[in-house]
């Protein structure tokens, strides 16, 4: 039977791994290829790096550090931040990223999907999708749309939508991250999840909001994820990722 | 030596990687014109497999892979490399290697997510020396869209549920692959590669 993941992110600035406060005031949290490796024994079904370096000057910089994720991981990692072309997605997965991950530059021009999958593969193909809820005029959620650049725009296209074309088109896989959740602790946003999980065909890695043991294990059980995104819960070391592992295999559901 | 065949594909450097970190010595074969001695030949892979087809075939590499599993060299291919193994895939409607009889089917059923992506596990069904001192159901990473459906079913080492059963490792003595991923399979991906490199012998010819 196919295994729920738990899949650690490590934000990366230059070439270390960071983590961000209310997404400013990065403070180094540690070596992004020993974070890795550490994370690795201890259960991580994946791990997913988002390269937050905006300067294009430090571009050798980044294939160095991914060079030694590489040499120390044995499991599959996913690299995210600023890949624009195809040229961006041959580099990286060069550099020994097993999937590329992109966000922004296929809402400009969604035929970069199509072009990489044909390429490379869908399976190295991953869809970054930042959502924030649009409300009605009661207060409830209408719908979702997605932003780009770090959240920071609007492109006024629907949630679903975008997700289902970016899957037609070549995305083999869409991490979801809900803008309005993430960094507040107070769970994934499991109506969007599950809204995803059931009306994309291809895997949703939840993102966004976990910051119990029960956010987790809900995310699988309500809102039918394939693998959920953790990066403060455990790097902070308030749990490790047994301890969630464990959690989620008493919830009867099935981890590797 | 071990032969790991480099024609471009995405993982080469990832089980190049876990070769080395095994400790085994090993060569990058570019073409078909290599004629270094070698004991064992990895075909890696990712991508599509008509496209792999064509690079391995500019690369002259259909021949050189033909020519070595006729002389007995065990052959090992990961992912697309075990698709190519079989005779045809339906992907881009490719002419695989023909090294084993049968075809590579997508997964068709509209309830599954595709690509299987994940970690899944493994049955070994036949005592397979790749599955040695493993457990007889090991989680592995899987990546993909398409998989191996053998026309003899001794031909199947491993079994994977998803929606149905299907062959997650296929082959003989000689010729064998693997869907998954062992390079990205933590300990139980490195055991395996392990069993290959110790276990896997050179066929005896009598000629």
């Amino acid at each position: 039977m196919l295994k729920k993941r738990i899949v650690p992110a490590i934000d990366v600035l230059d070439d270390k791994a960071v983590k961000y406060v209310q997404f400013r005031n990065p403070t180094i949290i540690g070596d992004p290829a020993e974070l890795g490796r550490k994370y690795a024994e201890d259960g991580a079904d994946e791990l997913i790096y988002l390269d937050t370096t905006a300067s294009l000057k430090n571009q050798e910089v980044k294939y160095e550090w991914i060079r030694r994720v590489a040499e120390e991981v044995y499991i599959p990692f996913s690299v995210i931040g600023g890949v624009r072309t195809i040229e961006d997605f041959r580099l990286l997965l060069r550099a020994g990223a097993d999937k590329v991950g992109v966000n922004s530059a296929a809402v400009l021009r969604p035929e970069l999907l199509n072009e990489a999958a044909a390429i490379f593969g869908k399976q190295c193909v991953v869809l970054g999708l930042d959502a924030m809820p649009i409300l009605s005029e009661d207060g409830s959620i209408e719908r979702w749309e997605v932003y780009t650049h770090s959240g920071h725009e609007n492109s006024g296209r629907d949630v679903l939508e975008w997700a289902q074309e970016a899957a037609y088109r070549g995305a083999g896989e869409i991490i979801c991250t809900s803008i309005h959740k993430d960094g507040m602790k107070t769970g994934y946003d499991l109506e969007l999840i599950k809204l995803l999980s059931e009306n994309v065909s291809i895997p949703i890695i939840a993102s966004g909001g976990a910051g119990e043991l029960h956010h987790i294990s809900e995310v699988f059980t309500e809102a039918k994820a394939d693998a959920a995104l953790v990066a403060s819960m455990i790097h902070y070391g308030h749990y490790t990722i047994q301890e969630i592992k464990q959690h989620v295999k008493e919830h009867g559901i099935p981890m590797r | 030596m071990i032969g790991i065949l480099d024609y471009g594909a995405g993982n080469m450097h990832s089980v190049e990687k876990a070769i080395k970190k095994l400790g085994y010595p090993y060569v990058r074969i570019e073409d078909g014109t290599y004629t270094g001695e070698i004991e064992q030949l990895i075909l890696p892979g990712v991508g599509h497999a008509e496209q792999a087809m064509k690079q391995l075939e500019e690369r002259g590499l259909v021949s050189y892979i033909k020519r070595k599993v006729e002389e007995g060299i065990p052959l090992l291919g990961i992912c697309l490399g075990m698709q190519l193994l079989l005779e045809t895939s339906e992907e881009g409607d490719a002419q695989g290697l023909g090294l084993l009889k049968g075809t590579v089917p997508y997964f068709a059923d509209p309830d599954l997510k595709v690509p299987h992506m994940g970690w899944n596990d493994v049955e070994d069904v036949k005592g397979h020396f790749l599955l040695k001192d493993l457990p007889k159901q090991t989680d592995f990473y899987f990546v993909h869209s398409y998989y191996a459906a053998p026309k003899d079913t001794d031909d199947i080492i491993g079994l994977t549920a998803y929606g149905t059963p299907f062959a997650s490792a296929i082959g003989n003595d000689y010729v064998m692959g693997v869907q998954f991923h062992p390079e990205k399979s933590g300990e139980a991906g490195m055991k395996l590669l392990d069993n290959f490199c110790r276990y896997a012998k050179k066929k005896v010819t009598t000629c």
